[in-house]
């Protein structure tokens, strides 16, 4: 969420870095609504958790530099490293530049826009394992070894959890200190929600469309009768190193997609971070309140499990169902005297969700949304991780179209698994990966994906520093979505998945 | 004016129906908007409202009964003694309470009871007083409605009453006076109490009578046979009785930049509203609509919106209903519809149109095209009359208005309702086809 200051001292835009003029309200590259960035804090610099600064986004000047914390989150004191003390790489493989004067940290203020605040250290030694790895399997990130599961509940005693069981907080030195996690939920957690939505308090009584009528109770404009933007028509939010971001796209009404991000502690004290990612289906009713209740009921499900030590699968397999309980509770409610629509539907959504704990990527799916393995190392391959409940991807696994065909047809997008108290039978899917290097982990709905259909085409469209500014790289998948047209509603949650744990990465 | 006890004001409901998905560049939203009126000082039923107030309860209320007494009333005798058991029965449906007056009507007004510029209230003396007093009643002269109006409008006037309403009777046609001198009574009294109009017999002028009740907000109708009045006097009396609230409106708010193109009640009857607009400050215009009791009337509300890109959503129109009160203040009935316009490229929800929406413009093209059929016949154009009543036929077929497709099975011989093919009748009653004309903007709801 920290972005660059609206109209003054950092004269770029945030989305695209384009150069602002003052007084610009809107991005004159990309059309950013500047409106929705916070105001500039005052802050004292911080520490630069990473001097390293991934090549493409050059660091603006004056920058405010995240800030560690002096307690990880999980109550024991944050082990503090500055770059140079941990020797690193960048995304692409080469070395740090040499780290700027890293003051001691002041509180916190989470994100930088302009420079990568790598969430935690984590990625840069990870870099070192990275090289090694690749030499020893370039091919294996996991997919292969544990993808096989993919509806692997029952097969999640395969992946060698007991191997990543070994939990020495040693194994994750360079996560703990991540600057933006748990113990600072007051920076990071309550400007990001609001900040897009409800830009200025003044904005509140006076239409955005005309600028002349005031807004009625009912959110229309007094004068010219325009409906004011929702709430949910942009939303943001970012915690711990995880962030997503939700556009209603510019053709849909509203936005019908949700997202529940955060992330907690194992009973170990390792980190884990959520992400959880809905689609309302718009032909039923309600599809907005659908995915509201999903992604709600999934993220509070896993981030009160996964504490107490429940297998992050697990987690997501009873996330997943707890999800759909959500959404059917929805059909039983009362219709109220003012739905018209003679013919109802029960509220329905997809649900996509993905924790990376633990050394550990769990994902977990019903329906067409997405998740994207990208690695940070872009030489080695991106890949998809969930196989969509569509028309298109079972005439594909039924052999009976190639995949250019079928996702041609006009039925491509019909959905055969849903949450909703009308889904046939519930068949949450889950599997676990073992990723052996740092990357990210792309979270999405079909307003994205369209728009990125390959993992090679979704690798392209992150930005190389999606790891260390999890945010800026959302809006940025959204704002390529939105460039392509975003002719449905866009969500994307990003996960940086840290360097395995030493050890397991020869896995 | 409003002195209405408060538990008889009734809760008024609106409803909206529309299709709000307009496709990229369309403008014009189309929307039904039920008003339903419940649980005012009555249970149930209008018709039988009456009898659930207990004497001296129910709103306050005037009512003018306008008797023709020209000398065509006598051709039969029969139908001056039956419009004299009628006005009788009126009487007698008269809440004890309620202020009255009786006027005999030709070309000129004359006070029959009680005379002297006042109105009586009803109890049994006063009932029993004016029954007396019909029986002078006798035919001679010429027939000025308009001048039975101003009178029974100056006399409502006299009582500080809620609800203020006249039943007038004619059998003929207005001859002795002038069109404007009629159009100007009506303008006078609109607004100021509401009227139901009905003719007797087959003399009578169907555009003079409808165009009364229309003006007042009232109901028209025929009464072929004189027999027959008695029953409907009574009818109309009791739903009379049954309004609990007057001078109701419909507010309508559109957006700047937003024209009206049409308002208007489509049910339980046709009635053009458009033309009555008056101006309620920025951007809201009243449309009357006269009394209410326990009752719903659907209304047809047609905007045009400036376009907008896709994925816009706009407030097309608010409907709310207000009583106007002395002042330019409004007295707020609290329910309200939102007309929405949603611009979407999805072209399954443009396109497709709303249920209730089609069904009322087919029957208020059913209305329009009886009426041009009618016209053209007696203009002699017989294949544009068959034309026209077969579109009838076929509309009130589809729809399923089944008294409507009665009425034009007096008038043509039937071939093919569904592809509306019809032979006009050589032979048809004048009565069937006054009948006709007077009830063709009666509509039906939608089949739920």
């Amino acid at each position: 969420m920290s972005q660059m200051p609206q109209q003054a001292a950092v004269p770029k835009c945030p989305s695209c870095e384009e150069p602002l003029e003052s007084g610009d309200r809107f991005c004159g590259a990309c059309g950013y609504d500047l409106s929705a960035v916070p105001a500039r804090p005052d802050d004292s610099p911080t520490i630069a958790m990473n001097g390293a600064v991934s090549p493409p986004s050059s660091a603006p000047d004056g920058v405010d530099w995240p800030v560690a914390r002096d307690s990880d989150g999980f109550g024991r004191p944050a082990p503090v490293h500055t770059a140079a003390e941990v020797p690193g790489t960048d995304s692409g493989g080469s070395s740090l530049p040499p780290p700027p004067a890293a003051p001691p940290m002041p509180p916190v203020r989470p994100v930088p826009s302009g420079a990568p605040p790598m969430p935690p250290t984590a990625p840069e030694p990870a870099a070192s394992g990275v090289r090694s790895d690749h030499r020893a399997g370039p091919e294996d990130h996991g997919r292969e070894e544990y993808g096989r599961g993919n509806h692997g509940r029952e097969d999640y005693g395969r992946e060698d959890y007991g191997r990543s069981d070994r939990r020495e907080p040693e194994e994750y030195p360079l996560q703990a200190p991540d600057p933006r996690s748990p113990a600072a939920p007051a920076a990071p957690t309550a400007p990001a929600a609001p900040a897009a939505p409800a830009a200025p308090a003044a904005n509140e009584k006076v239409c955005v469309a005309c600028r002349a009528g005031r807004v009625d109770d009912d959110g229309y404009c007094e004068n010219c009768g325009h409906a004011q933007p929702r709430e949910r028509d942009h939303m943001e939010q970012e915690s711990g190193p995880v962030a997503a971001v939700s556009d209603r796209g510019l053709r849909h009404h509203r936005n019908e997609d949700a997202f529940s991000v955060g992330c907690t502690a194992l009973p170990d004290g390792a980190p884990a971070s959520v992400a959880i990612v809905c689609d309302g289906v718009s032909s039923a009713t309600r599809p907005d309140d659908a995915s509201l209740a999903a992604s709600r009921a999934a993220g509070e499900s896993l981030l009160s499990a996964l504490p107490r030590g429940t297998h992050p699968q697990q987690a997501m397999h009873d996330a997943i169902l707890a999800a759909s309980h959500a959404v059917n509770a929805l059909a039983e409610e009362p219709e109220t005297a003012r739905e018209q629509a003679p013919h109802q539907n029960a509220p329905a959504c997809t649900l996509v969700g993905a924790v990376v704990a633990a050394g550990l990527l769990v994902v977990g799916w019903v329906g067409d949304s997405r998740v994207y393995w990208v690695p940070v190392d872009r030489s080695t391959p991106p890949a998809r991780l969930t196989e969509d409940d569509s028309w298109a991807a079972q005439m594909v696994a039924a052999g009976l179209m190639s995949e250019a065909e079928a996702y041609a047809d006009e039925r491509a997008h019909a959905i055969t698994g849903w949450l909703g108290a009308d889904a046939y039978e519930l068949e949450p899917h889950t599997a676990a990966f073992k990723p052996d290097r740092p990357g990210v982990v792309v979270v999405c709905t079909d307003g994205l994906w369209n728009y990125a259909e390959s993992a090679e085409e979704m690798a392209d469209a992150v930005p190389l520093d999606a790891a260390a500014r999890p945010l800026h790289s959302a809006r940025v998948l959204v704002g390529h979505a939105l460039d392509g047209g975003g002719h449905d509603n866009v969500t994307v949650a990003l996960l940086p998945f840290p360097v395995p744990p030493q050890g397991a990465g020869s896995a | 004016m409003a002195n209405f006890s408060k538990s008889n004001v009734p809760q008024f409901s609106v409803d909206v129906y529309q299709n709000e998905y307009l496709p990229e560049g369309g403008r014009e939203v189309n929307a039904i908007v039920t008003v339903t009126a419940t649980g005012g000082g009555t249970i149930g039923s209008a018709v039988t409202a009456p009898h659930l107030y207990s004497p001296g309860q129910g709103p306050s209320a005037a009512v003018a009964l306008m008797v023709d007494c020209s000398g065509s009333m006598d051709y039969p005798p029969t139908k001056m003694r039956n419009a004299r058991d009628a006005t009788a029965a009126a009487i007698d449906t008269l809440r004890d309470g309620v202020h009255f007056t009786v006027i005999g009507g030709t070309h000129v007004a004359r006070e029959v009871y009680p005379g002297d510029g006042r109105l009586a209230v009803a109890d049994a003396t006063t009932r029993e007083q004016a029954k007396q007093a019909l029986r002078r009643l006798s035919a001679g002269g010429g027939t000025a409605i308009g001048t039975w109006l101003r009178l029974a409008d100056r006399l409502l006037a006299t009582a500080d009453v809620a609800i203020r309403h006249g039943i007038l009777l004619t059998d003929g046609r207005n001859e002795h006076e002038s069109p404007e001198e009629l159009k100007a009574a009506l303008d006078a009294c609109a607004g100021r109490f509401t009227c139901d109009a009905r003719g007797v017999g087959t003399d009578w002028e169907v555009k003079e009578v409808t165009g009364i009740a229309s003006a007042l907000l009232g109901t028209a109708d025929i009464v072929a046979d004189p027999a027959s009045l008695t029953a409907d006097f009574t009818q109309m009396m009791e739903t009379a009785m049954g309004k609990e609230v007057a001078d109701v409106a419909l507010r309508l708010w559109t957006p700047v930049g937003t024209t009206v193109k049409f308002v208007k009640q489509v049910a339980p009857t046709v009635e053009e509203l458009t033309g009555r607009r008056a101006e309620a400050g920025p951007r809201a215009g009243d449309y009357p609509t006269g009394s209410w009791g326990d009752e719903s009337r659907d209304y047809h509300v047609c905007v045009e919106v400036p376009a907008a890109d896709l994925g816009q959503e706009m407030l097309a129109a608010r409907v709310s209903l207000v009583i106007p009160e002395p002042g330019g203040t409004v007295q707020s009935l609290g329910a309200q519809g939102l007309v929405r316009a949603v611009w979407t490229d999805d072209m399954a929800a443009s396109t497709s149109i709303n249920p209730q929406v089609a069904h009322y413009t087919g029957q208020a093209e059913l209305a329009q095209v009886i009426q041009q059929g009618l016209d053209l016949r007696k203009a002699g154009d017989i294949d544009g009359s068959t034309a026209k009543l077969g579109r009838a036929v076929q509309l009130a077929g589809a729809s399923g208005n089944a008294d409507t497709a009665k009425l034009l099975a007096k008038v043509v011989d039937v071939v093919d309702a569904v592809a509306g093919t019809v032979r006009l009748k050589a032979k048809v009653e004048e009565a069937d086809e006054m009948t006709l004309e007077t009830r063709s903007t009666k509509t039906v709801r939608v089949k739920k």
